[in-house]
This record gives C-alpha cells, structure tokens and sequence, in this order.
C-alpha cells in the first residue's frame, strides 16, 4: 500500500483553512464598513434638537425626528402587543397542545415557514388592501399590524423550539403532582424556558424595528406630532428612505442620525438578547 | 412460612374477621393489565396485589416492563398520545383507569418521584408549596407549617431551612431528589411510586433515601421500580420479579431473595442474565 502524500494533505488543510478564514473576514469586514460609516455620518446629526424637534423644511437649522421616533416606538409596541402573545400562543400549540405530526402542526408549521419567507414589501400590500384601503386612509395601527405579521412566525417557531427544549421529564413531574394541562404549561414549561421566550421575542422586535417597506404602505409618514396611531404616523425607517433621497444636505445628514438610532436600537435588543441567554446557561 | 400475595388477599379478609389490625389490606389490586406503545405490547397480563403500608420492589432486566408498569398506576403516560392500558387497576376497590376517574384526585392520592430529579424553576418553598396550591386553598401560615412539615418528613429541613428563597434547581441531586419528595407527599397522597429513584444519585445521597423510604412506610404505600437488587432487598417487603412484561413471581422479598420458585427469578438474582 501506498501512503497518501503529506504535502498534499497540508496543502489541503491550508487552503481549506484560508478559504473559511477569507469568507468569514469578508462578512466582518463589511459589517464594519457600514456600521463605521454609519457612525461617522450619523454621529455629526445626533444633537439635542434631533431628538426634541419637529422636522424642518429643508435650509431651517435646528430641525429634529422627536415626531418619528415616537411614532416608530409606538407603532413597534403596538406591533408587540399584537405579534408576540399570538405568536407565544401558536408556538405553544405547535409545541405542547398536539402531536408531533398531526396534519395540523405540520400544516401551520409550514404556512409559518412560508410566511417568514414572504418578502416585507408583499405584507404591507396585503395590510394595505385589508385595512387602508376599506379605511380610507393610511394609520399606524395598518403599520404596527404589518409589523404584527412579520413578527408573528418567527415568535412562533422560536417559542416552540424554546418550548420542545424543556424535557418530558419536567412536564410529567408537574402532571404527576396533579397539575392539569394548561397549569403545566404556564406555570413550569412557560418559566423553564422563560429566558429563551424573552430573547426570541427580543429579536422579532429587532428584526420589525427596521422595517421599511410595509410601512410605506400602511403608516405612511407625517412631518407633525403624532397623537393618534389612527392617522398617518411618521416613522424612522420611511423618514430615512425620504430623506435619503431627497436632494437637501440636511435632510441626508438627518437620515444618517436615524440609521444610527435604528442600528444602535437594533444592536441593544440583540445585545439583551444574548446576554438573557448567557444568564439561562449559568 | 411466607404468603403469596393471593393468599395475602385472603389473609386481609380472615384478619378483618379476627378483628387483628389491618396490616395486608390490598391497597392497589391490578388486573389482566396489557400495555401497548403504538403496536408494541409492552406488558401482558399483570396480575398484582399492592400491599398498604408496606413497600413493594419491582425488579427485572431493562426493558422488562417495571417502568411501564409503574407508570400505569397515575396514568402518566396519557401525556404520550400512541400509549395505552388495558385492563383493570383497583385503588380502594375503585378502578382508576375508567373513564369515569378524575385524573387529577388520582395523582394527587397517588404521588410519584422520578428517576433524574426533576426540581421546577422555582424557589425550594414553592417546589413544594406548588402542589399543595393546585389541590388546598391555605393561608399564609397554614402553608409555611405544610411546606415545613413536609421538608423534615423528606429529612431536608435542616439542611434548606436557611435556603428555602433559593432556587430549587440549585442543590445538590440528592437534595433535588427530597425536595421531589417533599413536594410528593406534602399534598398528603396515600401511594407513592418511585421510579428508580436512586439511580442518578451516589452512594450517601441513596442511603439517606432508601433511610427515608424506611421511614415513609408508615403513612404511604411504596411501589419502587429499581434495577439495584441489593436496594430491593434492603428496602422492600414485597418484591415482583418482571421479564418481558410478565410478572414472572411475586412474594415476600426474603422469600425471592432466598428460595425463589421460579427458575428464571433465581437465574436473575444470582446474577446469571440482566
């Protein structure tokens, strides 16, 4: 018999080595690209006016986004309320309330899929055609619903995987103790899993929080204050995409502040998350 | 010298009537009990008589049927939807796998501790506080005195009564494994089944529990499923012998012990096959 070549089985494992070391470069990379431009630009927006101002016309100093970023904080808390109980619910089915393969779950498991490959822009459509339009006109609440749907299939499938990860043996020390069905759940599986439930919800609302496209057909946008989420409700992401644009320096540097607000808000949500896991591990 | 258990059953009757104490009452009487998962058959025909007060073993090579068997008398395998008994399981004369029984007053008179210590996510208090909220409305005070009394009776309140605000999940397996006793007997049920309940812990932690079950005789039925026969030995008065979900002899535990009948209880418990 004949050994395999040494050099050659070196070789190999370099060039296998380079070639993963290479793509995972490229990805940090470019992250770090756009999230240093990001903060060199949009840091020089950040002042006191950006957050407490209304938006001014383009060539007045001192103009600011209080009105988005309230309506963007609203409409993503009315989002929650709406996506995350409904999708702990389904999740929860999908998890304790059937079995495994039942035509049901497998059924709903893959509409969930599905819906969570649907792009962005097509929800807003569908919120647009159920709700704008028989309405009459655009409002916050057609874009936290928008929003709702996006977060809804992922809350499900993280909810269920968090919930399948809580072993049998848990559930039968609760059933045997004379707990019945939905005491088990809410009571034991609900807190086992608890910081796994925190976290999936915390990157469904990441995930939402910067959502452009269903928003421009729902919420809109408005350079006023917002005092009912049931009119046209100005928003972050659909302010950058305007602004951004537009052909005013104030205007694009002001939508350099916003994509910083929104990254860094995104980064946080992601950070907590993480760290609501690590605490479960220990 | 030693009883079957059928003659235990008559025994009980000739004792009532002789107006002796009522130590062989038959607490828990299982009939013509088959076990299927899905189309397996994992148990055929069980025939047993449970004695109250006294502890009985179930022993037998993996896969023999104990734990099936055992799980069968809270019915604990209903959370499993392709599981199924057939038969009849008597506790107090009342058949507890009808349709008509309430599976919640069965568990909470028919308590069980697993083989991994299966502590809730919660604090030592309310592990066992936990129970006794889903079948007793206590008060305040009422509940401290349950929760206390069953921690001494599981023999740990000397050694959590400073920590009972930490979680649960943070002892030690041995003392996991008496909070699950604690919480088992403080809602007061009359049947305890254990399942294995030993096997994940050492040796220190498994005396101070097979101490306790010693102990716990008294006032609770034992049913135990162990795969340590020396445990059985120690532990039990009766002692079923499985094999491929038969109930191959049951008898007093020194009579299986010493001058089994069968030839396949011998070959087991010489250590011959299992």
């Amino acid at each position: 018999m004949k050994l395999r070549s040494l050099k050659m089985r070196k070789f190999f494992d370099l060039a296998i080595k380079m070639a993963a070391g290479f793509s995972a470069g490229l990805g940090i990379v470019v992250l770090c690209w756009i999230l240093i431009s990001i903060l060199s630009h949009g840091f020089k927006a950040i002042n006191w006016s950006f957050f407490t101002n209304l938006p001014a016309p383009p060539g007045v100093a001192g103009g600011g986004l209080a009105n988005a970023i309230a309506g963007t904080f609203l409409i993503t808390v009315a989002a929650t309320l709406m996506g995350v109980p409904v999708g702990l619910m389904a999740g929860t089915y999908l998890s304790e309330f059937d079995s495994d393969a039942s035509k049901l779950v497998l059924l709903i498991r893959f509409f969930s899929n599905v819906l969570m490959g649907i792009p962005s822009i097509i929800v807003g459509l569908f919120v647009y055609t159920i709700l704008v339009r028989p309405a009459g006109h655009f409002s916050g609440y057609a874009g936290a619903v928008s929003l709702a749907i996006i977060m809804l299939p992922v809350v499900a499938r993280t909810t269920e995987d968090m919930l399948a990860m809580v072993p049998d043996s848990l559930k039968e020390a609760a059933l045997a103790l004379g707990a019945p069905r939905w005491k088990v759940t809410f009571h034991i599986v609900f807190r086992a899993a608890k910081s796994g439930l925190v976290t999936g919800s915390l990157l469904a609302v990441a995930r939402v929080s910067g959502e452009t496209a269903p928003l421009m057909f729902t919420a809109l946008n408005n350079p006023y204050w917002v005092f009912s989420l049931n009119r046209p409700t100005p928003n972050l992401t659909v302010t950058i995409f305007n602004y951004a644009m537009s052909p005013y320096p104030d205007w694009q540097q002001q939508a350099w502040g916003a994509s910083l607000l929104i990254t860094v808000g995104v980064l946080l949500l992601s950070v907590l998350g993480r760290l609501v896991i690590r605490e479960r591990k220990s | 010298m030693s009883r079957t258990v059928k003659q235990v059953a008559i025994h009980r009757e000739s004792a009532l009537e002789k107006n002796l104490p009522e130590t062989n009452r038959v607490k828990i009487a299982v009939k013509n009990l088959s076990f299927y998962y899905g189309s397996k058959t994992a148990l055929v025909d069980n025939n047993i008589d449970i004695v109250e007060n006294k502890v009985t073993a179930i022993i037998g090579p993996s896969g023999c049927g104990k734990s099936t068997h055992l799980r069968v008398y809270n019915r604990i395998y209903e959370l499993y939807r392709n599981q199924y008994a057939k038969g009849e399981v008597f506790l107090d004369g009342q058949n507890i796998l009808s349709e008509s029984q309430d599976i919640i007053e069965l568990r909470r008179r028919v308590g069980m501790i697993f083989q991994k210590p299966t502590p809730f996510p919660m604090t030592v208090f309310e592990n066992v506080a936990y129970g006794l909220r889903l079948h007793y409305r206590l008060g305040r005070a009422e509940m401290e005195l349950r929760v206390e009394r069953a921690l001494r009776a599981a023999a740990l309140w000397d050694e959590v009564k400073d920590l009972l605000n930490h979680s649960g999940t943070a002892l030690s397996g041995g003392q996991q494994q008496r909070i699950c006793i604690a919480r088992a007997i403080a809602v007061e049920p009359e049947v305890l089944l254990m399942d294995e309940p030993t096997s994940a812990l050492d040796p220190v932690a498994t005396a101070k529990i097979e101490d306790l079950i010693t102990a716990l005789k008294t006032k609770y039925t034992i049913v135990i499923v162990t795969h340590n026969m020396q445990q059985a030995a120690r532990v039990s008065d009766y002692t079923a012998f499985f094999y491929e979900g038969r109930i191959v002899e049951y008898d007093h535990t020194d009579t299986i012990f010493t001058n089994p009948k069968k030839r396949q209880t011998q070959d087991y418990i010489t250590g011959r096959f299992g």
